[in-house]
């Protein structure tokens, strides 16, 4: 029986068995995150199918450019949140933080950008709603695209901002000396947490901002 | 033992006194009691309204509540009972104190999360009470839209919150007895030695966590149409409330699994315990439990059959859910066969555990009936469904539940229940149960539709009888609340094994001291060793390095 | 996961810059003409890519046991299951999707 170390818990057997009791209690968390969003990506699939005309119609009032930036910020950002776990593996703790204070100030610059782009369909009445106002023909199904557009890129904004907090504690932790090469599981899971945030962007947008343009 | 040296032991809870030693506390045991109460006082309470919709069914007309108001009982009688009793009840009682003994663990993966389950639970139901506090909902706990999502005039919104906010409770839960069953088995405790009540656990805990979310999205879009007027589920726009439906349902059906199959896994118990013998056909049994989970998972749309759904559709579905039926009914088999031959006795869980595959079985082979398409569109919404699901979720689940309680009652509490009284009750239950629902068959199969507080005089008798029935079913039911009670006092006090059962929970005192063991076991033998004297196999007293 | 050999840094920036590579290609795809559902099929099929290229590199999961593997695929295997399902009922719907023509806007109760 190995000797207890001051971050193991008192009932694992040993920092192995609670490092990977941790591990996997993530990734089920995930696959239930994966579920979540999922049930919006089946209702978009139903209502792309019998709208595509008005749904393509929709999409191409997105700004692709900006959609565009905002996957490059994500994609950085996840490459930044992969190098702050790799700084606490191999105990670096100013990179660590470093690192961990960039993926958040992406993280910001996304969801400013994103912000912007709910002020812009905000002023062009694509917000769904009584002030709703589109080309009358394709007008109520693309009322339904901006219905997901919203309640889709909503959720995961939602979940940035989350992801935000929980890696500005981790800085604070950090600061403290909390992490090392022995222990450094809170910065790996919410490392995988921030990079299931990336996947759903990943996914997104090609279907929300690209899925018109060749029309 | 007497009293004197059970109070002079320290167990889970002796072990510290006061408010905040139960409302802090991590220990699984502990947080199995906090759900114990909660699921209680919830069952009360959706019987509360079950009293009512059935006082009224009393006489064809109208005239105990209007309308409106009956349309919120039902809804309010079906959303407290699944989502807050029957869907948390096994798996956060029987599962909480549970899992972590039966495998040899000093507690779940997760304690902290654990509390915070049942702390959310209680949190989601605070919401669904002030619901019905302010006036309740009137949707049906299946929530359609767009009746729920635009023209309702009920507290939707609140409801929605509560059940969306219980969901996390389940799916933190089913995530901790995941990894709990992964990685924390004792030393020698393969996959293939762990009770049935594990297997029945884990493949409970994969419809929770793949399932749940499913329900969370799809009342958060129901919320959002309501709130924001997001046109997601609205026809006017060209929305599809069938999408509701596929999106509700695919949750709600492996729900049905959620219910039933940890009161699968404690029959298995039960039956091996009083018939002394190992289950027959253990892995089958084990890989049964999975099957359900699996398959259950691709059968929603029997729910949709006359919705609008596609015939094509309508077709795979029904299928499926007779292929789903097969993993059910091997475990019928495989409990029959463990009877042969068995050394039967008829102690209180015995019966509700022999109740449980009687009834269990009435209520699959009705679901049989549903999956057939032609049938279902004659049955479908009529009373035929209720018999149906109300076999299976009070025949079936209910049973299994009380079953399990009054097996394991001398572990948690070392005190023994009146057994006279628990087999009254029992036999009291069963009959009330009985009284209650087959009529319902009759109902649904000559035309009485679900949902309905009037209906035409020919159905009265039918509809009295069912009453009466309830009405017995409520005595049977306060019976156990008030021996349980009493026995906690005045109950004979329980050793460690007073059943004679197989398994780690019986190998520590009761009720067990805080780590459960007093040292880790060593397993060296298979569950339900029933043919071997229990010293021949206990992991007690075994050096730790061996 | 237990003692997993460190992903390189290098690594690391690989996979970053094929996945900003990824990007800069469904989206110029995205404004040529292939014809029907191709266009659909081919940027789902570049998403999967950088899906699996985020999962399998800054997930580790390439370097994890097998149960990783298993709860990672399952939650999208479930997904599938789930699109799966509803699209083959409104696939195989015989009518017409649900008819906005008829009813004004305006006059519609909202």
């Amino acid at each position: 029986m190995s000797k207890v170390e001051p971050f193991q818990a008192h009932h694992f057997d040993d920092v192995e068995q609670q490092h990977e009791a941790s591990w996997l209690g993530m990734w089920v968390f995930l696959a239930t995150e994966v579920m979540f969003f999922g049930g919006m990506f089946a209702g978009y699939f139903v209502y792309r199918h019998w709208y595509l005309q008005a749904f393509a119609a929709a999409s191409n009032h997105l700004d692709v450019l900006l959609g565009g930036i905002n996957t490059a910020v994500l994609i950085c950002s996840s490459f930044t949140v992969a190098l702050a776990v790799h700084s606490a593996e191999t105990d670096r703790r100013k990179p660590l933080i470093a690192f961990l204070l960039l993926t958040i100030v992406l993280g910001l610059a996304f969801l400013g950008i994103k912000f912007y782009e709910y002020h812009t369909k905000f002023e062009e009445h694509l917000v769904p709603g009584s002030s709703f106002s589109f080309e009358a023909s394709l007008a109520r199904p693309a009322e339904i695209f901006f219905s997901f557009y919203f309640a889709m890129t909503g959720m995961h904004a939602l979940h940035m901002i989350i992801g935000i907090g929980l890696m500005t504690a981790l800085i604070f932790q950090a600061r403290r000396g909390r992490f090392s090469s022995f222990y450094y599981t809170p910065v790996e899971l919410t490392g995988l947490y921030w990079h299931f945030v990336d996947i759903v962007w990943i996914f997104l947008f090609p279907l929300l901002y690209l899925l018109g343009r060749h029309l | 033992m007497n009293v004197s040296e059970v109070e002079r032991r320290e167990h889970y809870l002796n072990v510290n006194y006061g408010i905040r030693s139960w409302l802090l506390t991590t220990d699984h045991k502990r947080i199995a009691w906090l759900y114990l109460l909660s699921v209680t006082l919830f069952f009360f309470i959706g019987g509360f309204f079950a009293t009512l919709i059935r006082l009224e069914l009393l006489t064809p007309q109208g005239d105990l509540v209007q309308a409106e108001t009956y349309n919120k009982l039902f809804t309010m009688h079906g959303v407290t009972m699944i989502f807050f009793f029957l869907i948390p009840s096994i798996p956060a009682v029987l599962g909480n104190f549970l899992v972590p003994m039966m495998i040899g663990a000093r507690d779940l993966a997760f304690p902290r999360l654990n509390l915070a389950s049942w702390y959310i639970f209680i949190l989601g139901g605070a919401f669904t009470v002030m619901a019905a506090a302010a006036g309740g909902v009137d949707t049906g706990w299946t929530f359609y839209t767009p009746y729920s999502s635009i023209y309702s005039n009920t507290h939707v919104v609140l409801t929605v919150v509560g059940i969306f906010v219980t969901g996390f409770s389940s799916i933190l839960t089913g995530l901790n007895f995941i990894v709990t069953i992964h990685k924390m088995r004792a030393p020698g405790m393969t996959w293939f030695r762990l009770p049935l009540f594990i297997w029945a656990h884990y493949a409970t805990s994969i419809i929770f966590v793949l399932g749940t979310p499913v329900i969370a999205i799809t009342l958060v879009l129901v919320a959002l149409e309501r709130i924001f007027r997001l046109g997601i589920f609205d026809p006017a726009l060209g929305g599809d409330p069938v999408l509701f439906q596929h999106l509700f349902w695919f949750y709600s059906h492996p729900a049905v699994y959620i219910m039933v199959l940890p009161a699968m896994g404690v029959v298995s118990e039960l039956i091996a315990c009083f018939s002394r013998k190992r289950v027959f056909g253990y892995s089958v049994v084990a890989f049964a439990s999975l099957g359900i989970a699996v398959i259950g998972f691709l059968v929603w749309g029997h729910h949709m059959f006359v919705s609008g759904q596609s015939v094509h559709a309508g077709m795979i579905f029904s299928l499926l859910s007779f292929l789903v039926a097969i993993p059910s009914a091997i475990k019928v088999f495989n409990w029959t066969a463990t009877l042969y031959k068995g050394s039967i006795s008829y102690d209180a869980p015995m019966l509700y555990a022999l109740g449980f595959i009687g009834l269990f079985t009435i209520g699959g082979l009705t679901g049989l009936f549903l999956a057939t398409l032609g049938i279902d569109v004659h049955v479908h919404d009529t009373y035929f469904v209720i018999a149906h699901f109300h076999y299976i979720m009070v025949g079936g689940s209910v049973m299994g539940y009380l079953g399990g309680i009054h097996f394991w009652w001398p572990k948690m509490t070392g005190r023994r229940y009146p057994e006279g009284w628990a087999r009254l009750a029992a036999l009291i239950i069963f009959i009330g149960f009985n009284l209650t629902f087959f009529p319902q068959f009759v109902l649904g199969y000559i035309g009485m539709p679900r949902r309905y507080h009037v209906y035409p005089p020919e159905f009265q008798v039918l509809n009295v009888m069912s009453t009466a029935g309830a009405s017995i079913l409520a005595v049977g039911y306060l019976l156990p609340l008030t021996y349980l009670i009493w026995s906690l006092r005045y109950g004979t006090v329980a050793g460690r094994n007073p059943w004679g059962a197989r398994g780690l929970e019986w190998e520590t005192p009761s009720p067990p001291p805080t780590e459960n063991f007093e040292r880790t076991p060593i397993v060296t033998e298979g569950a339900y060793a029933y043919e071997k004297a229990p010293e021949e196999i206990s992991t007690l007293g075994r050096p730790a390095h061996v | 996961m237990k003692s997993e050999p460190h992903v390189s840094i290098r690594t690391y920036a690989l996979v970053f810059l094929a996945l900003l590579v990824l990007t800069g290609l469904t989206t110029a795809i995205a404004f040529l003409d292939l014809g029907g559902s191709i266009n659909t099929m081919v940027a789902l099929a570049i998403a999967v890519c950088k899906a699996l290229l985020v999962i399998l590199y800054f997930m580790h999961v390439r370097y994890s046991d097998k149960l990783t593997w298993v709860f990672a695929a399952a939650g999208f295997f479930w997904l599938l299951i789930l699109i799966g399902g509803t699209m083959d009922d409104v696939l195989t719907r015989p009518q017409l999707p649900p008819s906005t023509a008829s009813v004004p806007a305006q006059d519609y109760p909202r």
